[in-house]
């Protein structure tokens, strides 16, 4: 089996895609030609000349069309540049992407996949390191996923352009290129809604997602604690069902996520395993979070992503409470 | 009157200095030989700074750079047209314009390696700090200008975008309210023919960028954007427009952007080195310089000082940036006036993390 980086899986994924089903198309800016700013579209314009497009600069266009074009029985798989750039298109997002199919009553569906690079740890300009998921989490009718290797990435992207409904894939910049492993050359899911359990554990669970999860594996190997380690993998809806699971096993839980504390994918976690799973709790849920600051720019960056130190402290703090 | 001599729906464009540093009849005194040397003291500045940041990002000394090279004309005599009570509304690609200004070499130094404090000493000159988020700057100039004029002040403010910018929402909501409101604005366009790698051609289906103002009820004119003396020309008649109260102009300054988009970038994925080369000949920093020599105003050993004069400007620069020291506390300060109490025992838990030994 070939040893992909995520970039590379993505890249196979959208090949297959393509060639499998003339209903899907790639659009976004710099897409084509370019091969995207990080290549993940590399090639496909040559090999698809009618299904891959470069798009002029206009992000709610890009989303809008989408809209559009899914409407007309297309199954687009948009490309938004850098997690800080949806925001232009957020009122297609949030007043239709997510709405068609509860405006119709079911009649209309929008097999609409929005790929958009996120999170930090790449010394990057402002606004190129956002980790805003939970804004979209807040959607109703929106599927929200974050792959954290290649493996992944491949099967939920080819999951997402399955799905029916739209997804917001979202693709940790720091992971596409730091991860080499084997992913299989056939096409292959893996389900959406679904949270991976990395490791087994009894101490506690640790929960993240995305950029993180790398740097915390590496923690937890060198934590004295048996940890089950759980990748959310889906961020909405959350797999309900191995979170609590995890939770009523262990009774202690650590959620480390990038993004800012209050109002986050964290706070969701914390108060559904506080509502469940209550009595199997040896200590409050924590978290391990960024603080409520905008993402500092590159030379403060470093302040601001959780380090191994920090997560030890959290472990540590949560055993002996 | 070149703006209502050129009209960008015939494609017309204003161009006084042609590429081998001639002035077109007539046009003597536009620019004072003491004017020419100035925007080229700038010009040449902003071309070293280029070549300088290039090499400091290859040896991870800046996180990024932004190349200018190719647009310094637009950006340095848009920018000497104005008055220093106008406000400047940037996008990221005008160094010689903020360097005339007043903006400190060091504080762009700061911004790309990655430091906010490079954003702080902008306002002060009335200038906005660089805006990344494609065009999102815009309607900010026009609000800027709304109030110079509901204020009842003299003053005018020009905002810069790209051509790709043009795409956006937010370019066409500004351009609307500009016109709507009629306010003291000069949209100026630096259609660089690139956005990222999407040609000009690719961006809209308008013969011009120019003519996208005649649809919001304002004049908009299409000048050689390697020309000081076309820039200067039209930006100068649009602020007076402006401080007329005749409303808004959008100028169309057509240029090239001889570098990457970014360092992060490789244009050989997208275009040719005979364009490349081809807009080399019409480099605006070499014009000027034909154009000083053919007066006898310029040799190599005045050239060979300004080198030298720009050279410790910015090895003075690099280093004052380099030694500034991120200041850890500064990104919990400023995001209110005052800290929140959940803000203030994350920033307690901060300090406790610093020195790494807790953790
Ligand atoms: C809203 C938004 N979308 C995408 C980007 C990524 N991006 C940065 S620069 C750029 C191209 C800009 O082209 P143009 O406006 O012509 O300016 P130029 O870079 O040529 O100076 C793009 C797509 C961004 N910064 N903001
Ligand atoms: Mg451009």
């Amino acid at each position: 089996m070939a040893k992909l980086t995520m970039v590379q899986a993505l890249n196979q994924a959208m090949d297959q895609v393509l060639a499998k089903d003339k209903r899907a198309l790639i659009l976004g800016e710099d897409v084509g030609v370019d091969g995207g700013v990080f290549r993940v579209t590399d090639g496909l314009i040559k090999k698809y000349p009618n299904q891959v497009f470069d798009t002029p600069l206009s992000e709610s266009a890009i989303v809008g069309a989408s809209i559009g074009l899914a409407i007309n029985g297309l199954k687009p798989i948009a490309e938004i540049q850098f997690m800080g750039f949806y925001l232009p298109a957020f009122n297609q997002i949030v007043a239709h992407l997510a709405r068609y199919r509860n405006r119709t009553r079911g009649t209309v569906n929008l097999p609409v996949v929005i790929r958009i690079p996120c999170h930090g740890g790449i010394r990057a300009l402002e606004h190129h390191s956002e980790a805003t998921e939970a804004l979209l989490a807040q959607i109703p009718g929106l599927t929200v996923v974050m792959p954290s290797t290649p493996y992944d990435a491949k099967g939920l992207l080819i999951a997402s352009v399955n799905h029916g409904d739209p997804v917001m894939f979202l693709e940790p910049i720091k992971v596409y290129r730091s991860i080499k492993e084997e992913v299989p050359e056939e096409m292959y899911e893996v389900p959406i809604g679904k949270a991976n359990i990395i490791q087994e554990g009894t101490d506690m669970t640790v929960i993240t997602w995305g950029s993180y999860i790398k740097d915390v594996m590496e923690a937890v190997k060198d934590a004295p604690y048996s940890i089950e380690l759980i990748d959310l993998r889906t961020i909405s809806p959350l797999d309900n069902e191995t979170i609590l699971a995890s939770a009523q096993k262990t009774g202690r839980v650590l959620i480390i996520q990038e993004a800012p504390k209050t109002c986050s994918i964290s706070s969701e976690l914390s108060s559904r395993i506080h509502e469940k799973c209550y009595l199997s709790l040896k200590a409050p849920v924590k978290r391990l979070t960024g603080y409520d600051i905008t993402m500092p720019l590159p030379a403060g960056e470093e302040l601001y992503l959780v380090n191994k130190p920090r997560i030890h402290r959290a472990m540590k703090e949560l055993m002996e409470f | 009157m070149v703006i209502e001599n050129y009209d960008p729906l015939k494609g017309q464009m204003l161009q006084v200095l042609d590429a081998e540093g001639n002035l077109a009849q007539g046009f003597d005194g536009v620019l004072k030989n003491d004017d020419v040397l100035k925007l080229y003291q700038v010009m040449t500045l902003s071309r070293m700074t280029d070549k300088k940041a290039l090499a400091m990002q290859r040896q991870g000394r800046l996180i990024t750079y932004i190349p200018q090279s190719g647009q310094e004309a637009a950006a340095a005599a848009s920018v000497y047209a104005l008055t220093f009570e106008d406000w400047i509304v940037p996008a990221f690609r005008e160094m010689a314009g903020w360097l005339l200004r007043g903006a400190k070499l060091k504080d762009v130094f700061l911004y790309l390696r990655g430091n906010e404090q490079g954003s702080k000493n902008m306002p002060k000159l009335r200038m906005t700090p660089l805006c990344v988020p494609i065009g999102s700057q815009i309607p900010h100039g026009v609000g800027i200008s709304w109030a110079q004029k509901l204020k009842g002040e003299n003053s005018i403010t020009i905002v810069y975008f790209g051509d790709g910018a043009t795409s956006e929402g937010e370019f066409h909501e500004a351009m609307n309210f500009g016109g709507v409101f009629k306010t003291p604005t000069i949209f100026f366009c630096m259609n660089n023919q690139w956005a990222i790698s999407l040609p000009r051609s690719l961006q809209t289906s308008s013969k011009t960028l120019a003519q996208k103002a005649v649809a919001y009820g304002f004049p908009g004119v299409l000048v050689d954007g390697n020309d000081i003396f076309a820039v200067y020309l039209a930006t100068k008649e649009a602020a007076e427009r402006a401080r007329q109260g005749k409303g808004p102009t959008m100028i169309e300054a057509y240029t090239y952007r001889q570098g990457p988009h970014t360092t992060a970038d490789d244009p050989r994925k997208y275009r040719s080195t005979e364009e490349e080369e081809k807009w080399l000949c019409k480099d605006p920093v070499s014009r000027v310089r034909k154009f000083l020599e053919k007066r006898d105003l310029w040799d190599d050993k005045k050239q060979a000082a300004l080198e030298a004069e720009c050279d410790k400007i910015i090895e003075e620069a690099v280093a004052e940036a380099e030694k500034t020291s991120y200041i850890p506390e500064d990104i919990f300060k400023y995001h209110y006036a005052e800290m929140p109490q959940e803000l203030q025992e994350q920033f307690e838990y901060f300090k406790s993390t610093l020195g790494g030994q807790h953790g």
